[in-house]
Order: C-alpha cells, then sequence, then structure tokens
C-alpha cells in the first residue's frame, strides 16, 4: 500500500506539474489527463517492481536465516498479498468519498451526468482490486522467471483498463469489457498460481488426502503436555 | 473549556508524554550447561536487567521490547536461530502493535467525524498562548512557532523534573502524581466524552445513571492500569485514555500549531532517547545503575507475564498464568512508577520466566509483547485525527497518513530488531505521516478529484 501511494504521489506532482504549466487552471489542462493517467499506470507498475524486488530481498533474508533454507513465505504469497494491497488501497483511494458522497443529501445525475455513477463505480472498483490482486501474481511470476511477455502483458493491460474507463459514461464498451478483462487475467493468474481444472475437482470433492508422515515416539523422551 | 484552561496540573501529563521503543536486548543467555538454579537465577536477573533497560523514563519513553531474544536457546544453537527468532517474533510484535495502533486511530477518527465537539474551536490550552487568528501569514507562522517552543519547553522542564525527583527517590511523589492525573483522565475526560456523544446522538441519560456508568468506567480503570486485571482489559483501557488524550489535542491546539509542535516533538524525542547528555537516556541510565525497571507507567505492552513461582512442569505459559501479575513485581514496583502521561499502565511485565526445569530442549518461547509509550499512540493519534478534521482531501488524506505511521512503525521495529536498544517510535512514522499530509492534501486530491468527477480509473 505504501508503494502503490508512492507512485500515486509521483503521478500527482505531474499532474499538478502539467495544470500549472497549463496556464495553471485545471480545465485547460484536461487534454493532458489520458496523459498523467497513463503515466500513473505505469508508475504504479514500477513501483509494484520496485515492491518486487524488496519482496524478493527480504524472501532470500528470511531463507538464509531459517532452519531448513526455505522462507517461511513463498514468493507466491508476497505476490498475492502485495498485489491484495495494492487492490484494497487502489480500490479505498478510488471509492471511499464516493461512499462519502451517497450517504449524503443529493441527487445522482443531476446535472446530466449518468445516474448509474454509484453503482458502476462500484463495479469498477471490484473490478480493479480484483485485477491488482491478479496482476501482482501474474508479474512477480513473470519477473521471477525474466518472462518479459508477462510484465508487458501486465503493464499493457493496465493501460487498457484504464483507458478504457475514459468511455466512462458509455458503460457497455467500458465496464462490460473490464469484467471480462478480470475473469480472464483471474484464469491466467490462477493458471500461474499453479491451479488448474484437476485442482479445483480435488478441492470440490473434499478429499482428504492421507498424509504420508511417519512421527517418531522416543522411549527416552518425555511427552510433550498438551 | 475554561476549566482546562485552569487545570494545569494535570494537563502538564500530556504534554510530557514521551515515546520510545525500546528493545529489550537480552543480556547473553545463560547457558544449559549450568546448573537448574543458575540458570534460573540468570535468568530472573536476565530478565531483571532488561526490565531495567526497557522501561522508560517518566517522560515518556515507551519501551518496546523485542521478545525472541531473551530465549534461552540450547547453548550449542548457533547464533542464527536466535536471529531467526528475534525476527520470528519481530514480524508478530509488528502486527501486535498494528493493533492497538489501528484501534485508537479508529476510535478518533470515528470521533471526530461524529462529534461536532470535537472539531469546534473552543479556546486555546494555556500551553499555546498565542493565538492564530492573526490576518498574516507570517504573523500566524510566527505564532504557532512561538507556541511550540513554549510547548517544547515545558515538556522539557516536566521531563528534567521528573528525572530529578527519579534521582531523588521521591517515588512517592511521582506515583501520587501519576494517580491523581490517570483519575482526572478516567472519570473528567470521560464524562466531557460521553456528554458529547450523547448529545450528537440525540440521546438522553439521566444523572443516576450517567454517574453509575462514569464511576463503574473509572474505578475499574484505575484498577486495571494501576494494579492487576485482565490483560485485554488493560489493553482496552489504554487504548481509550490514550484516544480521549488525542481528541483533547486536537480541539485545544490551533492548526499550525499543531502540525509544528508534531515536527518539534519528533526531534526532541530522537534527541532525548539518543544523545548522550538527553534526560531520557540519562534516566535509563540511572535505572540500570540502580538495578532497577524504570517507570512502567504509561507504557503499552502487550506482553504476557510469568508468575515466580507458578512450578508447571511445562513451560511457561500458555494458560492462566498468562494474565495474572506478579504481586511481589508489584510491590517492588509500585511505589516508583512514574507517570508522566496520563496514562499509567501499570507495568511491570517483565516476564520473569518461571523455567521450569526439567525440559531443557523444550524451546518455549516466552511470549515476551513488545512495549510502546502511549505517547506514541496519542501523537499517531493526533496526526492522523487532525487529517481527518481539517483536510480538504477528506478520507484519501487520512488513509494516507494511517499508511504512513503504519509504514513508519514497522521501520523503527526494524531498526529496533537490528540495533537492539531503546529507539525512538516517533520520528520515522511522524515525518511520514507529515510528508504524506501535506502532499495528499496539496497533489492528490486534485488530481483523484479530477479523474473521479470523469469516473476514471488509474
Amino acid at each position: 500500500a505504501f508503494f502503490w501511494l508512492l507512485s500515486l504521489l509521483g503521478a500527482s506532482l505531474l499532474w499538478a506539474v502539467s495544470v500549472q504549466l497549463s496556464t495553471g487552471r485545471e480545465d485547460a489542462a484536461l487534454p493532458l489527463l489520458p496523459g498523467a493517467a497513463a503515466a500513473a499506470v505505469l508508475l504504479q507498475e514500477l513501483c509494484r517492481f520496485a515492491c518486487f524486488k524488496l519482496l524478493r530481498k527480504a524472501g532470500e533474508g528470511l531463507a538464509a536465516l531459517s532452519e531448513d533454507g526455505r522462507s517461511p513465505i513463498s514468493l507466491r504469497q508476497m505476490a498475492y498479498v502485495s498485489g491484495l494491497s495494492f487492490g484494497i488501497i487502489s480500490g479505498a483511494f478510488s471509492i471511499v468519498n464516493i461512499l462519502v458522497g451517497s450517504a449524503g443529501p443529493g441527487m445522482v445525475g443531476i446535472h446530466g451526468d449518468s445516474p448509474h455513477y454509484f453503482i458502476t463505480s462500484a463495479f469498477l472498483t471490484m473490478a480493479l482490486v480484483l485485477l491488482h490482486t491478479f496482476w501482482g501474481v501474474i508479474f512477480f511470476d513473470a519477473c521471477e522467471r525474466r518472462h518479459a511477455g508477462g510484465l508487458g502483458l501486465v503493464v499493457g493491460g493496465h493501460l487498457l483498463v484504464s483507458g478504457l474507463t475514459f468511455l466512462n459514461p458509455w458503460y457497455e464498451a467500458s465496464l462490460g469489457p473490464i469484467l471480462i478483462l478480470t475473469l480472464c487475467t483471474g484464469l491466467w493468474a490462477f493458471g500461474t498460481a499453479g491451479g488448474s481444472f484437476h485442482n479445483v475437482l480435488k478441492c470440490l470433492s473434499c478429499k482428504q488426502e492421507p498424509e504420508g508422515r511417519v512421527v517418531l515416539y522416543s522411549a527416552l523422551q518425555v511427552p510433550p503436555e498438551e | 473549556m475554561i476549566t482546562f484552561m485552569n487545570n494545569s496540573d494535570s494537563e502538564e501529563e500530556p504534554c510530557n508524554e514521551r515515546t520510545s521503543l525500546m528493545s529489550a536486548e537480552s543480556p547473553p543467555v545463560p547457558s544449559y550447561q549450568d546448573g537448574l538454579q543458575a540458570s534460573e537465577a540468570g535468568e530472573v536477573q536476565a530478565h531483571r536487567k532488561r526490565r531495567a533497560g526497557s522501561s522508560r523514563g517518566p517522560n515518556n519513553i515507551a519501551g518496546g521490547e523485542m521478545s525472541g531474544s531473551g530465549v534461552p536457546v540450547r547453548e550449542s544453537a548457533p547464533e542464527n536461530e536466535e536471529e531467526e527468532l528475534t525476527l520470528k517474533y519481530g514480524a508478530k510484535h509488528v502486527i501486535m502493535l498494528f493493533v492497538p495502533v489501528t484501534l485508537c486511530m479508529i476510535v478518533v477518527v470515528a470521533t471526530i467525524k461524529s462529534v461536532r465537539f470535537y472539531t469546534e474551536k473552543n479556546g486555546q490550552l494555556i500551553y499555546t498562548p498565542f493565538s492564530e487568528d492573526t490576518p498574516s501569514v507570517g504573523q500566524r507562522l510566527l505564532n504557532s512557532v512561538l507556541n511550540t517552543i513554549i510547548m517544547i519547553s515545558v515538556i522539557i522542564v516536566m521531563t528534567v523534573f521528573l528525572v530529578l525527583l527519579y534521582k531523588y527517590r521521591c517515588y512517592k511523589f511521582i506515583h501520587g502524581w501519576l494517580i491523581l492525573s490517570s483519575l482526572m483522565l478516567l472519570f473528567l475526560f470521560t464524562y466531557i466524552y460521553l456528554g458529547e456523544v450523547l448529545k450528537t446522538y440525540n440521546v438522553a441519560m439521566d444523572y443516576p445513571t450517567l454517574f453509575l456508568v462514569i464511576w463503574n468506567f473509572g474505578a475499574v480503570g484505575m484498577i486495571c492500569i494501576h494494579w492487576k486485571g485482565p490483560l485485554q482489559l488493560q489493553q482496552a483501557y489504554l487504548i481509550m485514555i490514550s484516544a480521549l488524550m488525542a481528541l483533547v489535542f486536537i480541539k485545544y491546539l490551533p492548526e499550525w500549531s499543531a502540525w509544528v509542535i508534531l515536527g518539534a516533538i519528533s526531534i526532541y524525542d530522537l534527541m532525548a532517547v539518543l544523545c548522550p547528555k538527553g534526560p531520557l537516556r540519562m534516566l535509563v541510565e540511572t535505572a540500570q545503575e540502580r538495578n532497577e525497571p524504570i517507570f512502567p507507567a504509561l507504557i503499552y505492552s502487550s506482553a504476557m507475564m510469568w508468575t515466580v513461582g507458578m512450578a508447571k512442569p511445562d513451560t511457561a505459559g500458555r494458560g492462566p498464568s498468562q494474565q495474572t501479575w506478579d504481586t511481589a513485581e508489584d510491590g517492588r514496583e509500585h511505589h516508583r512508577s512514574p507517570s508522566h502521561a496520563h496514562s499509567q499502565m501499570s507495568e511491570t511485565r517483565s516476564p520473569v520466566p518461571t523455567r521450569p526445569v526439567t525440559s531443557l530442549e523444550e524451546l518455549e518461547e516466552e511470549e515476551r509483547g513488545v512495549k510502546l509509550g502511549l505517547g506514541d499512540f496519542i501523537f499517531y493519534s493526533v496526526l492522523v485525527g487532525k487529517a481527518a478534521a481539517t483536510a480538504s482531501g477528506d478520507w484519501n488524506t487520512t488513509l494516507a497518513c494511517f499508511v504512513a505511521i503504519l509504514i513508519g512503525l514497522c521501520l523503527t521495529l526494524l531498526l529496533l530488531a537490528v540495533f537492539k536498544k531503546a529507539l525512538p517510535a516517533l520520528p520515522i512514522s511522524i515525518t511520514f505521516g507529515l510528508i504524506f499530509y501535506f502532499s495528499t492534501d496539496n497533489l492528490v486530491r486534485p488530481f483523484m478529484d479530477t479523474l473521479a468527477s470523469h469516473q476514471l480509473y488509474i
């Protein structure tokens, strides 16, 4: 979350500079908004990469210190957590002011905007949170395996989603594709994390595999009191 | 309210709140090869020393202990294991501190957002006599700097006073002061808070009920904090009084003064804890010379306590002994609880382990918790509360400050694990918090507003 906030800070700085440069009024800088949004997306992905570097180093440190040479948290878990936290903070920043506004008096779309603002915002935020989580998993995996294609697809996907929101009152064109993209990215992330159709079936059938572990009892030891 | 302005005695408490985290670095672990007695004695000694090292001065230091380091390991264990334990405990303790800090902030932000009273300007404390209602920016800045200087000087004077009291062993005076301030906090401030909350929600409550509620709340609080009580109840009380104190600060400190004071106090904390001539450091050293724990007051601890003489064959611990207090400890301690800030917490949580014996290989880690000074809670909550009260970016700014403070706390705990000595908990968090507050309010807010008005997502 901290890294995401840093990227947001950088993007806002760029926006503030661009507003200043274009005569200091916000509406004059509106044509630059797509550029600022693209810069924000790129900065977020850069911060995700920084997060990856930091977490990998931490993982290596933990592995070096542990007894069996393996870190207690795998890189995949860290990828999931990192993606989820990016998603949560991004979603929180997007939705919380809208939620507060929705509690107050007012009428949606009274100035000619779409009356479905709140519900579509809610769905978009949900999609974005999920997307960040999936992108986190895919991104870390791609970085770990140095698979540039994965990286490119994540960044490209993010840019695409952000670009689609520019179509916004035309919700069929923006919300629909975004939800479809979320589903596809989710399936891809599931596959990357090691899931498969087979796994899902096994999970659903609730079969417990017998654990192949041998337990040793030594006659010389006092058994631990439970 | 006029009453606050007159009541200077107890007002000092909050100003003198200090904070710091301390790592209780235990002295080298006694090896298992020593006899049982020796090892136990050694452990008691080690823990005593650690306690001595970890309690902080009245003024504020709040000790943060990392517990893992004190666990006696098999003597052949490589240092790696101990480091691993430290790190493992470190992570757990970070979470154990995140929860109370978050709860305190939630209480403060919820109150600020709902109860109008705490955002209304209604006078100022006597410690900040200069008003900020001046028309020119320069004058306002000057007034806020002057306010800060006065506030910090009051804090320094009180700190030095307490150090002197401690040096000359005026324990009764300190104890009495502590009790007085916690009395005021638990009864008066709670009464006012309850009154305002009831007013906001337009709920009627008659005086007999009010008296009953406040009496019970206050009496149980005094007992929990100064004597014995269940761990979680005590933690809850400490969080509540920190929140109350933070609300008072948010209400009575003028705008710019509050920010300058936050910055100045984190610098002061840094210097007082780390400089060789700093009052807090002198306090710690005096306490270590006398081989006694420093004031346990005003420290939030998530630790569990082992009682001496609980001869359970298994190790330490889990179970009812966790929440009992060591009466012997209390006896020794209670005459010295310096207070300094209104919150006294009955400290003495030094884990004096009962290492019963038999289990040599039983590496039972003693769950020693982490300690954080209540002043830290208060100033973190002041920052987040001020952000919630005054930021035009509304919730975004509050969230950003919240994340910044938690990350600062995390970093401080990391440094604690690395350096293993007393560290101030304020500087990093407050710095991050201030940076994020000003940048979010001024830079991020226009950007996010523009995006939201066009329903764009990045």
